[in-house]
């Protein structure tokens, strides 16, 4: 008898401990939960400013590449390096700006997958470099309609939400136009200085799938 | 009843299990776990698990990372044109769940030897269509070709386009089939392997140098004619370690002597077929363990550097046409000696530089940077310029004849057989194109 009372006793106490730990099991769950959310929302940076920012950054870098370099050195400057397509394979050989910021680009995938950004145009010597997904079509049509502005939107590739960005790229020398107008796979060859001649993409991922 | 099938199961479970695990994890030979032979490529090391699965668990990235250990330098110097990196941007999502492109075994599974095709592909010969279908909307000269000709046409192969791309086809059109000057570099790297030997430690001071000479005269003989002698490598150079304080007399030396002054030699022949299961600390490969056809008498001769060289004679000549053909057995082999090529051999008024030995197109002689200077070196591996054979146009083919003569012999089957016995029976119209697309 004495057994029995005892037993009934501990047994209900673990039944309670249980119902205790698993109750606070879900609070401390949703508590944390809801309060990251909260410290994501407090702390982070609009992806609108976050992608400007890079693209700031990316511009900077071209222009000053393809004006002091490319246009200071190469044949139209100083002549001492070749910018070329095929830059490993002749003496003296360069990167072409768009080869630059490619490089750029696949340097950064090396280093973080929190965003990636290439380099897209209606008008591409290497047909690779079309715009593919319909966000990049929408905004590479939507730059050049609209001179001086931005395309934002999201778009799912892969199972992963992205927040994409496009910019307008610009020919900031005549170093830009006049070589792609007289490349022999440019399907545009009236380009001026000034004119969006592609955009920039930049992605960002937002929601992992 | 019940219980004894339970306990007869249990038992016979646990032995199967056992052994499996025993074998995985002590055993030498694993061949157990082996789910298909390996392909040409890596049979030598099929043993070697773990220099591919060097990691139990892990997948796709474990394998890239073992591929590109062995095999990342190689792209990088063919200026790969389809590396990984091109593949990174989430652009290229919905064709890469078609076909992984940034992952080596997508198009070059391992262990299905019944579906590998050349180059250690195991893909279907169409591979390239699924990206690039609309290649003929602005080439119209691709409008009509087979959508599965593009890689195996001698006009543009996966990785290596060094040879292949337009502004190199236009570069170099209209060149006579064979130069005014046709002769290969001379080489010269043995000349900062000569100086590393003046540094190496001499024989202990009770050693009889003469009278060991006296024991060996044959031997003597070779070495006084070598040119290591010429270069003051004595017998400690290669039958003693480097250490000073090691005395041990090394009575056969092998490739780990040899590379203390010929490291870029050693790392080549290590990459290639003939030393690559050295690399993986296995036993030197022997003509026997291959499916290639070899001499009965040579069939178990292990390779390494004295195989080809000699032990004490050095000959490079020797080593550059009669060391091969002392093994290999095979039709292209077979037919060196009677072809234009061979013939030149024989010719004595040549140059070595002006001959074409088998070293010529396989080891061919290339600019190296070795300890900041510039030199000619021999590459050792044999099959760095191999496979597909377009890799062979620019560091062999074109030091003698020219690109559209080379591009047109490399894909002349019937050629590669006679050993280049003839002119090439076809025309591979890759420079015509070109040259029509600048017109145009």
């Amino acid at each position: 008898m004495h057994v029995k009372t005892t037993t009934l006793k501990t047994s209900s106490f673990i039944a309670n401990t249980k119902k205790a730990l698993l109750a606070g099991a879900v609070v401390a769950t949703a508590a944390s939960m809801t309060a990251c959310k909260e410290e994501a929302k407090s702390t982070g940076i609009e992806p609108k400013l976050y992608t400007d920012s890079l693209f700031a950054v990316m511009k900077a870098d071209r222009t000053n590449y393809t004006k002091f370099v490319v246009k200071r050195l190469g044949p139209a400057g100083a002549g001492v390096i070749k910018p070329d397509e095929h830059w490993q394979d002749i003496e003296n050989g360069t990167l072409l700006p768009a080869q630059m910021f490619r490089a750029g680009a696949e340097a950064v995938a090396e280093m973080t997958d929190e965003f990636t950004y290439s380099l897209q145009s209606t008008w591409p010597i290497n047909k690779q470099n079309a715009p593919k997904t319909d966000i990049e079509k929408k905004g590479l049509e939507y730059i050049v309609t609209n001179p001086g502005e931005n395309f934002y939107g999201e778009e799912n590739l892969g199972g992963v939400t992205y927040f994409t960005a496009v910019y307008p790229d610009v020919a900031v020398s005549d170093a830009c136009s006049s070589c792609h107008n007289d490349h022999k796979d440019s399907p545009k060859t009236n380009f001026k200085v000034g004119d969006v001649m592609g955009g920039v993409v930049i992605r960002v991922p937002i929601n992992e799938g | 009843m019940n219980k004894l099938i339970w306990a007869f199961w249990l038992i016979l479970s646990a032995t199967i299990a056992g052994y499996y695990a025993y074998t995985l994890q002590y055993a030498e030979d694993k061949s157990e776990f082996l789910i298909g032979e390996a392909t040409h490529g890596h049979f030598q090391i099929e043993m070697a698990c773990s220099a591919c699965h060097s990691e139990a668990f892990g997948g796709e990235d474990v394998l890239q990372n073992t591929c590109t250990t062995c095999h990342a330098d190689e792209l990088k110097q063919a200026h790969d044109s389809h590396p990984k990196k091109k593949f990174n941007d989430p652009r290229n999502a919905d064709t890469l769940e078609v076909l992984d492109a940034r992952y080596c075994i997508s198009c070059h599974t391992e262990h299905q030897k019944e579906q590998t095709l050349d180059m250690g592909v195991t893909l279907p010969k169409d591979y390239c269509y699924h990206c690039h279908q609309d290649v003929g909307n602005n080439r119209p000269s691709h409008k009509d070709l087979a959508f599965d000709s593009c890689a195996n046409a001698g006009c543009h192969n996966y990785h290596d386009n060094r040879a292949l791309y337009e502004k190199f086809l236009i570069k170099n059109a209209d060149q006579p089939w064979l130069q005014d000057i046709a002769r290969i570099a001379e080489a010269s790297a043995t000349h900062i392997a000569a100086e590393k030997a003046e540094q190496q430690s001499g024989l202990p001071d009770q050693f009889d140098l003469v009278a060991h000479q006296q024991r060996h005269p044959e031997i003597t003989k070779h070495w006084q004619a070598s040119s290591h002698m010429n270069a003051g490598v004595d017998c400690a150079g290669c039958h003693q370690t480097n250490s000073i304080d090691d005395t041990r007399w090394i009575t056969n030396p092998s490739i780990k002597q040899c590379e203390n002054c010929h490291s870029p030699e050693a790392k080549g022949f290590k990459a290639g077929k003939h030393g690559m299961r050295l690399a993986q600390q296995m036993s030197a490969i022997t003509p026997a363990d291959s499916n290639l056809d070899f001499h009965e008498q040579t069939a178990h001769q292990q390779q390494s550097c004295a195989s080809c060289h000699g032990a004490h004679e050095f000959n490079s000549e020797y080593a550059a046409t009669e060391a091969c053909l002392d093994c290999h057995n095979d039709v292209h082999s077979l037919a060196f000696k009677a072809s234009k090529h061979g013939q030149l051999v024989s010719n004595e008024d040549l140059s070595h530089e002006e001959t074409v030995s088998c070293a010529t197109c396989h080891m061919p002689r290339l600019e190296k940077t070795i300890s900041g200077e510039k030199t000619m070196a021999v590459e050792h591996n044999q099959n760095r310029f191999l496979r597909p054979n377009e890799k062979m146009i620019r560091p062999v083919c074109m030091q003698c004849h020219s690109l559209e003569f080379s591009i047109d012999a490399l894909a002349d089957t019937t050629l590669i057989q006679n050993n280049f016995n003839g002119l090439p029976g076809k025309h591979i119209p890759s420079i015509d194109w070109a040259k029509q697309r600048k017109q145009d």
